[in-house]
């Protein structure tokens, strides 16, 4: 979430590029962001539909180093770190002893002894100072944020973008898979993944190569009838995607089993939060993550009301239109009992109450896999 | 900010960045150009219903685009007698139309003088500029 210091806002080196394509600058998680340039509707439809590019360096880049970097991170993060193999990556979440969710990230297996975590803006120093705690043998920690960029091209053309770019014009096949390769002379890290559910990559690179670099994949993807995209779009595709933003759709009060991200929780490695987790699984959640569709054409937004006849039964997490559907969706924690697709609820809006339906998600399902 | 459009027969208020047109005791309401770009894709709008009372400078609904609501407030006090449904199919027409299919409310105006008090086009414009 924003956190609205007073500091000076932090800019990506490439903050006059955005400026200059006439991008809305806007704080976000103490950084200065792109919100949109052409405009959200007309981003998210070309990453739907054709091809999108991000600037997305605010986010966090860690490097976990030494002999006992996969044993540290085995009990830091609740997935399991010791199966991915060189060039593997996996989403995690990192929870505290409690269960709750200090934060999710990409846990990257460069080889294992150097592992890369990227990690949100917003909750990086806490990452930081989290991880440092629990340092343990022969690891260090290393922030690489400053001194790299990470860039996301997302859309079904995608790989027909990237590949002509990399030297060695191919990119990774396989969903959380990752390789070093070069794009116009410059050394970068190209993943399979992304934030949008549509198939798509992000690069890494360095910082002190990030116009060329951005200025080489914004050609290639306006050259694909792509666009520029900004946080804007970014959240109404992950939304779509049922992509969880952490500081909204979860944070350190609520659990991966509510969140619905058990798939994250590699119980018997040992991680930090897995007693307490296990008995939340033995005795069951008392809310769920739900999705839930509008039947009005009002906007639910984080922090809403839900209701089942005259009692209240969750908060809104996340709201917003679908481009794709045209209609208005979002996420709310529900008391267990009332979680079942079909089931009709009401959001209070500005002290009105609003129809809406538990549906099915992700809402959309774009060209990931 | 140069294609902006300011139309000499509206009146606006600066702060808010509603526009007014009076044509007789009816006066048609919507927000201006300005405002809607700097709003984005409008995405759904909450009006008030025939025979509500408007006061001046006061809320009397809500614009929503992708990211946030924004409150929308009267140039001219008055009561509703014409509210542009069409607007919840379309709210997109704020952004494509905004002084002419994008209109929100029309009211009988119960304080004429009111409209003395607006700004007009070019004042508008210098303080929208001027940012």
């Amino acid at each position: 979430m924003d956190s609205e210091a007073s500091s000076p806002l932090r800019k990506t080196p490439l903050v006059e590029e955005h400026r200059r394509l006439g991008a809305r600058m806007v704080p976000f998680a103490g950084w200065e962001m792109p919100l949109q340039y052409e405009g959200i509707f007309a981003e998210h439809r070309a990453v739907r539909e054709r091809v999108g590019i991000f600037d997305v360096s605010h986010m966090g880049r860690l490097e976990v180093l030494g002999l006992d970097a996969c044993a540290v991170l085995q009990r830091l993060v609740t997935n399991d770190v010791s199966a991915l193999s060189d060039g593997e990556a996996l989403y995690t979440v990192m929870c505290r002893e409690d269960g709750g969710i200090l934060d999710d990230l990409i846990v990257y297996c460069i080889h294992p002894e150097r592992y890369l975590l990227i990690v949100n803006a917003a909750t990086r120093e806490k990452d930081v100072a989290w991880i440092r705690q629990h340092l343990w043998g022969d690891t260090s920690l290393c922030d690489r944020t400053e001194e790299t960029i990470l860039l996301a091209v997302q859309g079904p053309r995608s790989r027909e973008v990237l590949e002509p770019l990399l030297s060695r014009r191919l990119a990774p096949a396989k969903p959380f898979h990752f390789a070093s390769d070069e794009i116009a002379g410059i050394p970068v890290i190209v993943s399979r993944t992304g934030y949008t559910g549509e198939l798509g990559y992000e690069v890494l690179g360095p910082a002190e190569q990030a116009i060329p670099l951005w200025r080489t994949l914004l050609k290639a993807v306006q050259e694909a009838e792509g666009l520029p995209a900004g946080l804007g779009a970014r959240d109404t595709l992950r939304l779509e995607a049922r992509l969880l933003l952490y500081g909204q759709d979860m944070d350190e009060t609520t659990t991966p089993l509510e969140a619905g991200l058990s798939w994250t929780l590699a119980f018997g490695t040992g991680f930090i939060g897995e007693e307490a987790l296990r008995r939340q699984k033995e005795q069951g959640v008392r809310r769920r993550l739900v999705g839930f569709q509008m039947e009005s054409r009002a906007v639910a937004r984080h922090g809403h009301p839900v209701y089942v006849g005259e009692q209240e039964i969750g908060m809104v997490t996340s709201g917003g239109p679908s481009p794709t559907l045209g209609v208005n969706i979002g996420l709310a924690y529900v008391q267990r009992r009332f979680a079942e697709v079909g089931r009709p609820i009401e959001i209070e809006i500005r002290r009105r109450r609003h129809p809406a339906r538990i549906v099915r998600t992700p809402f959309y399902r774009g060209s990931f896999r | 900010m140069a294609a902006l459009k300011f139309p000499e027969d509206c009146r606006f208020l600066p702060e808010t960045h509603e526009w007014a047109r009076l044509e007789g005791q009816i006066a048609t309401i919507g927000i201006s150009d300005y405002a809607q770009h700097e709003i984005g894709d409008v995405v759904y709008v909450e009006l008030p219903e025939v025979g509500e009372q408007l006061q001046a400078e006061q809320e009397f609904g809500v614009i929503e685009s992708v990211k946030s609501a924004f409150d929308l407030y009267a140039p001219l006090s008055g009561e509703v007698v014409e509210v542009n449904t069409a607007l919840e199919e379309h709210p997109e027409w704020v952004n494509e139309d905004p002084y002419g299919q994008g209109w929100m409310v029309r009211i009988r105006v119960s304080n004429p003088e009111e409209w003395e008090r607006l700004a007009d086009a070019e004042t508008y414009r210098r303080s929208v500029e001027e940012g």
